[in-house]
C-alpha cells in the first residue's frame, strides 16, 4: 500500500479540469435563485439524491461524480445522507406510482430554500417508460422542477456542467 | 442445451413443482400473461418451458413446494391477476397501496429498524425491515417493488426497436447483458443467424460491462469497510473501462449497442486502441490492488466470516453469479449451456465454498482476471465481416440465458406476425438472490448490513420490472 500511496503523490492528481457551467442550464435557472438564498448558501450546495424508479443507469453516473476524475466536492457540491441536510434534490427515474409518496415526503423534509434537479430522460418526461400506467411520467408531474439534465444516462461531464450552472447561479 | 416448449395441465404443472422440490431441476423463471401462466425449468441439460392455461385465473402454487417461486407468484398475481390459490404467502408484492403486513417477530428485547425506500447513499429504492436483538439481526424482511415501471405491459405490442431499448433499461448496470438476452431470444424466435463479427463484438461489450461492474463492486465493498484508497483506485479503473466502452460504442454504459440481428455499429479504430490501453493499465494496476486487499488485516477482518450464505440455500435457489459461485454452485450461463463465442474461448469459472463477503469479493477478483484474458482473446481473434443482419417478420417463440455480471439473465419472447413483440419476459438474477440476502444477514450485526448488501449487489430495478 505504501508504494501505491508514494506513487500517487509523485504523479499528481488524476482529477480533470472543470468542464464549465452549461449555458442551457444557466438559462433554465435564471431567475430561480433570489438574493436571500445566495446570502444564506454562500458557495456550497448539499445534494440529496432520490431514485424515483430509474433503471440505475443514472445512479452509476452520479456515483462517478465522486470518483477521483470528476471529484465533485472541489466545487462546493457534496452528497448528504438526509434530505434535512440538503439544498438540492437530485431526482432520477420516471417517478413510479410506488415511489411517488416517498418522493413527496422527501421534498417536504428538505428545508427551504431548495431546488429540484431532474436527472435523465425518464425524469424529464418518463423517457422509454412514458405511457406506463404505473409511472407519473417525469418529476415535474409531482414536484416543481428547477433544472433538467437530459441524457440516457447523462455523462458525468453533463451532470457536472448542469450542477455547476446551479452553483454559479447561487453564488 | 435443447429446448422444449409445451402446453400442460395442472397435474403436469404440479409434477414439475415436485421435481423442483426434490432438487432434480432448478427454477429458471415463472411468469404470466392474461389467462396463461409460464414456467421455465432447467432439467437434465434441457430447458423446459411449461405453459398452463388458467381457468378463472387460478393455478396451483409452485411456491408451496419450492420457495424460490414464492415472490414470482406474488408478482404474477399483481401483474396479471393470476392467482396461485393455495400459496402460503398471498400478500401483494409489486403492487403497493394500503398497509403491508410484515411478518411478525416477537420476543423479549427485540426492536425493529425500518430503512428506506429512500436510502442514505446513492442507491436504488427499497425497504428493509430489520428486527434486531441489540446489535444482532434476528430477521430481515425486504419489501421491494418501488422501482416497478410496468415493463411487461410496455413490452406487449412494442415494435422490435422499442422493445430492445426497453430491454436495455430493465437494469442499467446490465444493459449489454439484457439487450443480448433479448436479442438472442428474438433471433431464436425468427431463426436468424447473427454474423460472426457481431457475435464476437457482443462478447467484447459483455466482458467490458463485467469488468466495469466488478471494479466498481470491489471498490464499493472496501468502501463500506471504510477503506477508501481501494474505493478511489477501483473507481478510477471503472472510469477507464467506461471510457474505453465509449470509444467502442459511443456510450459509456453501452446502452443500445447490442440490437436484434447484431450490433448497432462496428468497432472504430480508436475503440480497439482504447481497449488495448485499458487492458495494459488494468494488468499493471489490478494485481497491486489485490495485494492490498489480501494483506490488510483490518479490511479482511470485516469481510471474512461476514454474511455467510450456505451452499444448500445457494443450490436450492439456483443462485447465479458471484452469489452462487461463492457458495459452491458452479454455474455460469456462458458455459452451461453456453453460447457463441464462448465455446471457442478459453476461460475458467471460479468457485469457492466459504460463502462469506470475502468469498464474493474473491470470485469477482478472479472473474476480473478471466474477463481481462477474454477481452485479449476476443481482440486477437475478432473475425471480419458484417456486424448485423435483418430480422424477418414472423411469429415465433424464443428464449435465452445470458451471463450478466451478477448472474444469469433469462429472456423469453413470443413475436407476432408483424415481427413485433406479443409478449416478453425478462428475469433478473436478483429474483433468486434477494431472498438469500435475508438469510445471509441473520445473526450478523446491523452495522455489517451495508457490507453484505454490497457484496450481493442485487438489482432493485431489474427485480421490480
Amino acid at each position: 500500500m505504501r508504494r501505491i500511496l508514494l506513487k500517487n503523490v509523485a504523479q499528481g492528481p488524476f482529477t480533470e479540469s472543470s468542464p464549465g457551467a452549461d449555458d442551457a442550464a444557466l438559462k433554465e435557472l435564471a431567475g430561480r435563485v433570489d438574493q436571500a438564498a445566495r446570502v444564506r448558501l454562500g458557495r456550497t450546495l448539499s445534494i440529496r439524491e432520490v431514485d424515483a424508479g430509474s433503471c440505475n443507469g443514472c445512479e452509476l453516473e452520479i456515483h462517478a461524480l465522486n470518483n477521483i476524475v470528476y471529484d465533485l466536492e472541489r466545487f462546493g457540491l457534496r452528497f448528504v445522507a438526509s434530505p434535512r441536510h440538503a439544498d438540492v434534490l437530485l431526482v432520477t427515474g420516471p417517478v413510479t406510482a410506488n415511489m411517488r409518496e416517498a418522493l413527496e415526503r422527501t421534498h417536504e423534509a428538505t428545508p427551504d430554500p431548495k431546488w429540484v434537479v431532474a436527472v435523465g430522460d425518464c425524469a424529464r418526461n418518463g423517457g422509454v417508460f412514458a405511457g406506463s400506467p404505473v409511472v407519473a411520467g417525469g418529476v415535474s408531474a409531482v414536484l416543481p422542477v428547477d433544472l433538467h439534465i437530459p441524457g440516457c444516462p447523462p455523462s458525468p461531464t453533463a451532470l457536472l456542467r448542469g450542477l455547476l450552472a446551479l452553483v454559479e447561479t447561487v453564488k | 442445451m435443447t429446448w422444449n416448449s409445451t402446453t400442460v395441465d395442472a397435474q403436469a404443472w404440479i409434477a414439475a413443482g415436485e421435481r423442483l422440490r426434490a432438487g432434480d431441476a432448478h427454477l429458471v423463471s415463472l411468469w404470466g400473461e392474461p389467462g396463461l401462466a409460464h414456467m421455465a425449468v432447467a432439467e437434465s441439460s434441457e430447458l423446459r418451458l411449461f405453459h398452463l392455461p388458467c381457468t378463472a385465473n387460478r393455478l396451483p402454487s409452485i411456491g408451496r413446494l419450492h420457495a424460490p417461486a414464492i415472490r414470482l407468484e406474488r408478482a404474477m398475481r399483481d401483474l396479471f391477476g393470476l392467482d396461485a390459490h393455495d400459496a402460503a404467502d398471498r400478500r401483494p408484492w409489486l403492487s403497493h397501496g394500503g398497509t403491508y403486513p410484515f411478518l411478525p417477530a416477537e420476543g423479549e428485547s427485540l426492536h425493529q429498524i425500518a430503512v428506506g425506500p429512500v436510502h442514505a447513499g446513492i442507491i436504488e429504492p427499497g425497504h428493509f425491515r430489520f428486527t434486531a436483538n441489540g446489535e444482532a439481526v434476528v430477521r430481515l424482511e425486504q419489501r421491494l417493488g418501488y422501482a416497478h415501471k410496468g415493463i411487461d405491459a410496455l413490452m406487449a405490442g412494442a415494435g422490435l426497436d422499442r422493445a430492445a431499448r426497453l430491454a436495455g433499461r430493465v437494469s442499467g448496470d446490465s444493459t449489454v447483458a439484457y439487450a443480448l438476452a433479448f436479442s438472442q431470444a428474438i433471433e431464436m424466435a425468427s431463426a436468424v443467424q447473427v454474423p460472426p463479427r457481431a457475435v464476437w463484438l457482443r462478447a467484447l461489450f459483455a466482458e467490458l460491462e463485467r469488468l466495469a461492474n466488478h471494479f466498481g463492486d470491489i471498490g464499493a465493498v472496501c468502501n463500506d469497510a471504510s477503506f477508501t484508497i481501494m474505493h478511489a483506485s477501483f473507481g478510477f479503473l471503472r472510469e477507464k473501462v467506461l471510457r474505453a466502452a465509449q470509444a467502442c460504442t459511443g456510450q459509456r454504459l453501452m446502452m443500445d449497442a447490442v440490437v436484434p440481428g447484431g450490433v448497432r455499429s462496428d468497432l472504430p479504430a480508436e475503440g480497439i486502441e482504447g481497449v488495448r490501453a485499458l487492458i495494459a493499465m488494468a494488468r499493471s494496476q489490478f494485481p497491486r490492488l489485490v495485494d492490498v486487499y489480501e494483506n490488510t488485516a483490518s479490511l479482511k477482518d470485516r469481510t471474512v466470516g461476514t454474511g455467510i450464505l450456505s451452499e444448500s440455500l445457494a443450490r436450492q435457489f439456483g443462485a447465479g453469479g458471484y452469489v452462487g459461485r461463492a457458495s459452491g454452485r458452479s454455474f455460469d450461463a456462458r458455459r452451461d449451456p453456453g453460447y457463441a463465442p464462448y465455446d471457442e474461448l478459453d476461460f475458467q469459472v471460479p468457485v469457492v465454498h466459504a460463502g462469506d463477503v470475502n468469498a464474493r469479493v474473491w470470485i469477482r477478483i478472479q472473474e476480473v482476471e478471466q474477463s481481462l484474458s477474454l477481452v485479449e482473446q476476443i481482440l486477437r481473434r475478432l473475425p471480419p465481416g458484417a456486424t448485423s443482419t435483418a430480422v424477418p417478420n414472423g411469429s415465433g417463440e424464443g428464449s435465452a440465458r445470458v451471463e450478466a455480471f451478477r448472474g444469469d439473465v433469462f429472456a423469453w419472447v413470443r413475436t407476432g406476425a408483424d415481427g413485433g413483440v406479443e409478449r416478453a419476459h425478462l428475469r433478473d438474477p436478483s429474483w433468486f438472490q434477494w431472498p438469500l440476502l435475508e438469510a445471509a444477514i441473520e445473526g450478523n450485526i446491523v452495522a455489517d448490513f451495508p457490507l453484505c448488501n454490497k457484496s450481493f449487489n442485487c438489482s432493485y430495478s431489474g427485480h421490480d420490472l
